[in-house]
């Protein structure tokens, strides 16, 4: 097998990604919008804020990643990418998950970075905003892969982005919940993290078969 | 082995009978186990006092609505493997059933929280779990409509429900870390049972009961897939006939 079509798969999605700037500045964007329009509902008191605020920001993560997934294999089992891709000795599930990664790169990561800025304006204490970074990234990864096996899922649906939300829903209880001891704990060396750590491992290990096998549906 | 069960006409002659004798035996089950509960069972002092009768109701439900979720991850299993048309059917059919189960055990759990600790709703380990099930046995059966083949709805609920069986794992493992007010496990622990037998003797008939219940209630639901089946066959037939 020749690494050729998951370096292309790769760096298609980047470009795709990156063409209209609509990939990295629409899920931004969304994310600041539903960060900081809770405390308008909540309260803006700071000692509120800084209670809530890193819960406010899993939230607003998992409905960012959900948000941008829908068109992810939609394209490109409209256009015929799919059927490339069966074409080539590549296994679907290592293209899926190629693809799954530049996705995360371009709209996944930036969220991550921003959680300090969102941080600060939700209150949240100046010692947490670096660690409770790093589990934003390494939560949102998982959220990215369990979300890419939704997509894959109903690629071939029209208008699935409800129905994305409905089938993996509670694939990201197990992130959300270490996700969330993680950064109320404050450290990266404690047993939240590991387990954070552990369950975005088991979504890498796992997440890519079940991608294949709904993306080879999809192109039936 | 299989095979000899994958065959409808051999399933078809197997249900007739096997269907209403489960529902017998396992409404007889449920019975002595209700009346068990409302009328001979002392009440637990601990647990609420009557209201604690209530675990016979609620118990044998919500161990259903678990292991409902694993039938049909191992249903979708062997369909997905062995592509037997039998099984796929028997993932569908167990899909609302299970989550009517999970919404009784919900209901019922509801009504416990409210008599014992004094709400209706709690952000317990189990409870939040078991809301999760109804979100995946949700998502099974949207997900399985969104489809417009039955061969491409059955591929894709076999996929989210193999993917889901250690989901539901670590979902049981994250809230048990996270929130817990629910007493321990009582019954399969290593010092024994915790309950005493009086109580647990009518919540096993309860279980089997149950478990009976639910079976033939999903070869009644295969019964009728299989019928519509025919009925379109034949459909088909008379029109290809008629012209």
């Amino acid at each position: 097998m020749s690494p050729a079509p998951l370096s292309a798969a790769f760096r298609q999605a980047l470009s795709e990604a990156w063409a209209k700037g609509a990939g990295l500045v629409l899920p931004v964007t969304f994310f600041a919008g539903a960060a900081v329009i809770v405390p308008l509902g909540i309260g803006t008191e700071a000692s509120l804020l800084a209670r809530v605020g890193p819960g406010i920001l899993w939230v607003a993560l998992a409905l960012a990643s959900l948000v941008t997934l829908e068109r992810m294999f939609q394209s490109d089992l409209e256009d015929g990418t799919l059927d490339l891709w069966l074409q080539t000795d590549a296994p679907m599930s290592a293209l899926a998950l190629a693809k799954t990664l530049a996705h995360w790169l371009a709209a996944g990561l930036p969220l991550a970075v921003l959680t300090p800025l969102l941080g600060i304006i939700l209150q949240v204490e100046g010692e947490r905003l670096l660690p409770a970074a790093v589990a934003y990234g390494v939560g949102g990864l998982a959220f990215f892969v369990w979300g890419g096996v939704g997509a894959a899922l109903v690629a071939g649906v029209r208008r699935g982005g409800l129905l994305i939300a409905l089938i993996i829903l509670p694939f990201y209880v197990p992130t959300l919940i270490f996700g969330s001891m993680t950064v109320a704990s404050g450290s990266l060396t404690g047993p939240p993290f590991m387990l954070l750590c552990a369950s975005t491992l088991f979504a890498l290990a796992a997440a890519p078969f079940g991608m294949g096998a709904a993306l080879r549906l999809a192109a039936d | 082995m299989l095979s000899t069960f994958a065959n409808p006409a051999r399933f078809m002659a197997l249900s007739r009978w096997l269907a209403p004798l489960f529902y017998a035996v396992g409404g007889a089950l449920i019975a002595y186990c209700l009346y068990q509960g409302i009328y001979v069972v002392p009440p637990i002092e601990r647990q609420g006092g009557d209201i604690a009768r209530n675990l016979q109701a609620h118990v044998p439900v919500a161990y259903i609505a678990t292991i409902g979720y694993y039938s049909m991850a191992a249903a979708s299993f062997v369909w997905f493997i062995w592509r037997h048309e039998l099984a796929d059917m028997a993932a569908k059919s167990m899909a609302p059933l299970g989550l009517a189960y999970t919404i009784a055990a919900l209901a019922s759990g509801s009504i416990w929280g409210q008599g014992t600790w004094g709400t209706w709703w709690a952000w317990d380990a189990r409870l939040t779990a078991t809301l999760f099930m109804a979100f995946l046995y949700l998502g099974y059966i949207f997900l399985r409509l969104a489809m417009e083949s039955r061969q491409k709805a059955a591929r894709a609920g076999a996929i989210l429900t193999m993917l889901g069986v250690p989901i539901v794992i670590m979902i049981k493992f994250s809230v048990d870390m996270f929130l817990t007010l629910h007493q321990g496990a009582s019954i399969l622990t290593a010092e024994g049972p915790k309950i005493p037998w009086v109580h647990l003797r009518p919540m096993f008939a309860g279980m089997a009961g149950h478990m009976l219940v639910f079976s033939a209630m999903t070869m009644t639901l295969m019964r009728a897939d299989i019928y519509k089946r025919q009925a379109a066959r034949w459909r088909e037939k008379r029109l290809a006939g008629a012209r």
